[in-house]
């Protein structure tokens, strides 16, 4: 398969590599929100992590690691980019159709642009469950 | 011979150059000497018809048979189908439209020229047994014996499996079927020309392979055909000149037969210097790979298995991630999961293979001009990239925490 430049870039070069913690110790950490989505056998799994600011309420940070083809690596990477700095209420809204667009994902991978969404609200669900914030009535998640 | 500036060709196993001794062997007849062999009245012909003769003699000398018994094909699929419903059609208990037409023991990791004839045939009413081997991938005689019933017609058993490179117990099996006058064919696509053929000592009725895999060119092979104890008969797939004993009508592909004999002859010569040196190029991949990474595995039995080809997995890496990471690398991946765009591997899922730690696998299978340099940069290339990957794979991560991760709640789409 011919992949795209932006996404060998991102396959080559991957951002925000890694996490806050072992998984036992981001499941206590009040600051973080995690979001683990896909299965091994489907040949996908993504783990999405953001730090928030509970003053400000932005993402600090955002941590990524992914199993998968080079599209997968690629949106969670581009994920993690564009989370930094946004609102919860600003990542909530980010589409899988962008991360297609940017990445000029072939159709047979948009499967892992949707990925990548799901693991952005994921997060943000674990992290507002932590806190006790109510979770807005979030569109759901585009179309499987 | 396989280089190329931009990547190592590690996937002998899919196809082979062509040997150039065997390209000089095919020219005069493309051109000077193109005659028909079937035409016996001329020049022409009779340089055509001797070209087919010696290759005919070549081909049997690698297999151990009779040059009257060897049978040209356009490769092993053309075999393999010839001699399945070749062998059913004319040796079946009752005939068409009845319930049962005879028993066919074949088993789930056969190549798919084998299986498809076969699922054919049960369609058509015959009953097939498909043998599930166990995780070694060795098909034993006891196996097949268990299996074998009053009505069994066909045995149909490949000689090594063409993605672990695992060897079945062909001669037993061949006496197996030769004391219950059951039919024996195997499958010898990966075996022929990498490994002493004689189709006496192993009891073999039926045996096919392709020339493009011995370093011959594609769209030709051979099916041997047992002439005496017992004499096989066949019913042909194709009417037509009743070339070929009447068993495959169709002018004779005089370049392609006359390049698979000289590639025949060169193997007799030179497979067990190559195959030496083989084997000690697959060691030295898998000693460097299972010293350097943890959790992988080299799949299939440990010593019945061919010289040059190692099938090994890696856990919490995904199978086209890694490929997309070697790229310079050609060779064959068979992930056992799904992914959109690798297929997954049917014969690694029935050897169980992806139940535990096998997310990703890699075919490597080296030839006749692989160098140890060639071999120690793809090794390199494929540790760095596990490496790398596992760093990004949160599977690993979990695995190194002691998570069970067939015990997670994964959520699937």
């Amino acid at each position: 398969m011919a992949y795209g430049p932006k996404i060998i870039e991102h396959y080559e070069k991957p951002r925000n590599v890694g996490a806050f913690g072992t998984t036992a110790e981001v499941k206590t950490r009040k600051d973080v929100g995690v979001g683990l989505v896909g299965a091994p056998e489907c040949g996908d799994v993504m783990q999405l992590q953001i730090r928030v600011n509970p003053t400000t309420g932005l993402i600090e940070d955002a941590k990524f690691k992914t199993f998968g083809c080079g599209s997968a690596i690629a949106s969670s990477s581009l994920a993690t980019e564009w989370l930094k700095g946004k609102t919860l209420d600003e990542a909530e809204a980010i589409k899988n159709t962008q991360i297609v667009e940017e990445l000029s994902l072939p159709p047979v991978k948009i499967h892992c642009s949707v990925l990548a969404e799901d693991a952005i609200h994921a997060a943000i669900k674990d992290y507002q469950e932590k806190n006790g914030l109510a979770a807005k009535p979030a569109e759901q998640a585009a179309t499987h | 011979m396989t280089d190329r500036p931009d990547t190592i060709y590690l996937d002998h196993a899919a196809t082979t150059p062509c040997d150039p001794r065997v390209v000089e062997a095919m020219l005069p007849y493309f051109t000077t000497m193109f005659g028909n062999p079937g035409s016996r009245n001329h020049k022409f012909g009779w340089d055509a018809e001797s070209g087919v003769d010696k290759a005919r003699e070549q081909v049997a000398k690698l297999i151990g048979a009779d040059e009257k018994e060897v049978i040209f094909t356009s490769g092993a699929t053309e075999g393999n189908n010839l001699a399945i419903k070749g062998v059913a059609y004319l040796y079946e208990k009752a005939p068409a439209g009845s319930p049962n037409r005879g028993h066919i023991i074949t088993s789930i990791i056969e190549h798919k020229a084998v299986l498809d004839p076969c699922k054919r045939l049960q369609k058509e009413g015959f009953d097939v047994t498909f043998l599930e081997p166990p995780k070694d991938g060795v098909i034993t005689a006891a196996m097949v014996q268990a299996a074998m019933r009053e009505d069994t017609i066909l045995v149909s058993l490949m000689w090594a499996n063409n993605e672990i490179g695992t060897i079945n117990e062909i001669p037993e099996i061949g006496a197996l079927c030769h004391e219950r006058g059951i039919i024996f064919h195997t499958d010898a696509t990966q075996w022929v020309g990498k490994m002493p053929t004689d189709v006496e000592k192993a009891q073999v009725d039926l045996l096919s392979f392709s020339g493009h895999k011995i370093y011959g060119p594609k769209g030709v092979g051979a099916l041997y055909v047992r002439r005496r104890k017992p004499r096989v008969r066949l019913q042909a797939l194709a009417d037509g000149g009743g070339q070929e004993r009447g068993f495959r009508s169709g002018t004779l592909n005089v370049t392609g037969i006359v390049g698979l004999g000289k590639a025949c002859e060169i193997a007799m010569q030179e497979m067990e210097k190559d195959a030496a040196r083989l084997v000690q190029l697959r060691d030295r991949v898998e000693n460097a790979v299972t010293s350097q990474l943890d959790s992988c595995q080299v799949n299939g039995h440990p010593t019945k298995r061919l010289p040059h080809l190692t099938n090994i997995s890696f856990g919490f890496v995904e199978g086209e991630g890694l490929m997309m990471a070697i790229k310079d690398i050609a060779c064959s991946s068979g992930s056992a999961c799904t992914s959109a765009s690798l297929e997954p591997s049917y014969v690694l899922k029935g050897l169980g293979v992806g139940d535990e730690l096998a997310h990703s696998s890699l075919r490597l299978s080296m030839g006749k001009w692989t160098t140890a340099e060639q071999v120690d940069y793809a090794t390199n290339k494929i540790i760095e990239a596990v490496k790398r990957l596992r760093e990004m794979s949160p599977l690993y991560d979990m695995h190194k925490e002691g998570i069970d991760l067939s015990k997670v709640e994964w959520a699937h789409h």
